[in-house]
Order: C-alpha cells, then structure tokens, then sequence
C-alpha cells in the first residue's frame, strides 16, 4: 500500500465501471474500543463478497479521500481513505489508516471473489 | 505439574497476550502443549506501527507470526482452524462445541487455557470459550480438565471475584517478550514504548516489566454453577 495518487485511483475505478464486481467494505472501531470507558461501545460494519455494478465511481478529497460508487438503485461509499494499491490480481485495495497504523475503514474491488 | 495442556484461542496472539508465560512454564516441565487458533486473525485492525499489512495479507502475516511465537514458547502441535475472524458469535455454538469436543477427546488434556465466557470483551473470545466449556460439560466428570479461563471485561472481578490463579512468570519473562515481539504486526506499538522506557530509564527495569510478570486466571468449576449458559447452548 501506499499514499492515495488520485489519478491513479481514479483510474482503477473506471476499469470496472458497469461490470459486476466483487466489493468488501468494512469500518470499526476496535473490538476493544469499549474498554476505552464507561460510555464507550464497539461498532463496526462487514460486507466481504458483497457484489455491485456502478455506472459511476468517483474519487474526492485531498486526503484522507472519498470513494463513491453510484448504482443503478443506490449507492456505496467510503470516507477516510489514505492509501491504495493496485494488487497483481487487477484488486483495488483502499485503506484508511491511524497515526497507529491502524485500519478504521477499508474498501476493496475485484472482479474475482476475495478470500475466505 | 499438567502433562498435557491444550489452550484453544480464537486469534493469533491470543495465547501470548498475557499468557505466553504459563505456557512456556508448562514448556520448560516437558509438559506437551496443543494450540488451537480458530480463525486468522484476518480482521485485526493493528497492521504494524509503520503499518507493513493490509487487510488481505494480514491472514498469512499472522498465522506466520504465530508460528515465530509458537517456537518461542515451545508449543509445537499448532492447529490452524482458519475460521473467519469475528464472526465466531454467528457460529452455529452446537457445530462449534462439536469441534472442541473433538480435539479434546484426540488429545485428552489434563489442563485447558481459554477464555471467560461472558467476561472477555471481543465477541470471538466468548463465543469460543462457551463452545469449549460446552464441550468439556459433555466429557464424563473424571475426564474433564482443568479450565483456566481469562477474563478482562470491566466487570469481571466484580462478578467473578479476584482470580484464582495469579502465576509469576518472571523467571520466563524474556520468552514472553520475545513472543510478543514475534507478533509484530500486532505488536510493534507497545514493543516500541517499552523499548524506549527500558533504554531511557534502565533503573526502572523490573517496574516497567512487572505487568509482563504476572499472569492472572480464574478456574472454571464446572459444577459450581457459575457457567449457567452451558445447560441452555
């Protein structure tokens, strides 16, 4: 992975423009954030193998960026994401990383199903 | 002295965490020790400080990080389930105990290291542990093991009182830091701040290892009670 490059980003994103393609998308917390205190809770959402067709992806921001994915009867988007990469196997891996190096929030696309 | 000892975990790294020094103590008595790691660790949000992972190399990283951590102690019989991580609470609990039950009866252990059911925070490590108290109800009482559970939820002393197992590990304390330090891409963060305390303040060595020092457990009588999930799963 490395610093989001926007155009290259952008570009990725258009390869699968109207296909379907396999989608994982997830953001949390920490399974230990509510250790944190008394009114802390964990949350997170897991999509992995969701599937979609998007007439339109786009990338916004300056960094941390935005992705947003318009479908034909919704949308999918991800907020906070700091670095990519463009994986052997043509997947768009997107990050969003803590000063820890922790990861708050992921979106990834592929024409072939993620592992299981 | 335990002969056996089985510790079964949902996450690479949760058997080094605060418990690497009990298992390298049963380690150096030649007892022989059986690791079960139910998932990859595949959802960890640490991917090392720089982090070096991504959410789909993380599996690999840490099932090789396991077995670095694994010689460390001295665990030689590893058993990856490859489970996905957190999802262990949508688990059928029925098919999960069934799995437990399994191991138990192949390697008749005469200890068990798990979590508290209810008192260890990520969903993963109670949904395991229950599956491993249900399996062990189901043994006849003289083939049960001993069960010492973790637990570190904010309630857990105040339910389950003081623990009933507090071990001094000191005399281990360099393998359990280096079982830490094997899992680095979990790791690296702590390792980094303990690294620099020790080496500005070398007087304070014994202080800034104590918590590594000492490991708390609290058994589990199955009789007592105390498990009232176990008839109704």
């Amino acid at each position: 992975m490395e610093a989001i490059d926007l155009q290259k980003v952008q570009k990725q994103l258009d390869c699968y423009l109207n296909q379907e393609i396999y989608f994982h998308l997830e953001t949390s917390n920490g399974s230990y954030a509510s250790l944190q205190g008394e009114e802390e809770m964990s949350v997170c959402a897991f999509i992995r193998n969701g599937k979609l067709k998007y007439s339109h992806g786009i990338i916004k921001g300056s960094g941390p960026y935005s992705v947003g994915l318009k479908l034909k009867e919704g949308w999918v988007y991800a907020e906070g994401l700091t670095d990519y990469e463009v994986t052997s196997d043509n997947q768009l891996l997107l990050g969003g990383y803590d000063h820890e190096g922790r990861v708050n929030i992921a979106l990834e696309l592929s024409s072939r199903p993620f592992k299981i | 002295m335990f002969k056996k000892v089985l510790a079964i975990y949902p996450h690479p790294d949760d058997e080094t965490f605060g418990k690497a020094g009990a298992l390298a103590l049963h380690a150096k008595e030649g007892a022989d020790i059986t690791l079960v790691c139910a998932t990859s660790g595949q959802m960890g949000r640490r991917m090392g400080k720089p982090f070096f992972a991504n959410r789909e190399t993380l599996a690999a990283i840490r099932e090789k990080e396991l077995k670095s951590a694994c010689r460390v102690i001295g665990i030689r019989d590893v058993r990856m389930w490859r489970m996905q991580d957190k999802t262990l609470q949508f688990e059928d609990p029925m098919k999960l105990a069934d799995r437990v039950e399994t191991v138990l009866r192949e390697v008749s252990p005469d200890l068990v290291y798990t979590y508290y059911p209810q008192f260890s925070v990520h969903p993963d490590h109670d949904a395991l542990a229950e599956a491993v108290v249900s399996a062990i109800d189901r043994l006849p009482e003289y083939e049960q093991p001993v069960i010492y559970a973790s637990a570190f939820s904010k309630n857990c002393e105040r339910i389950l009182g003081k623990p009933s197992v507090i071990l001094d590990v000191s005399q281990v304390v360099d393998i359990k830091l280096n079982a830490i330090r094997a899992h680095r891409s979990q790791s690296e963060f702590l390792i980094e701040e303990l690294e620099k305390a020790l080496k500005e303040h070398p007087e304070k060595r014994d202080e800034l290892l104590a918590p590594y020092c000492k490991e708390k457990y609290w058994k589990i009588e199955m009789k007592s009670g105390m498990i009232k999930f176990q008839k109704s799963s």
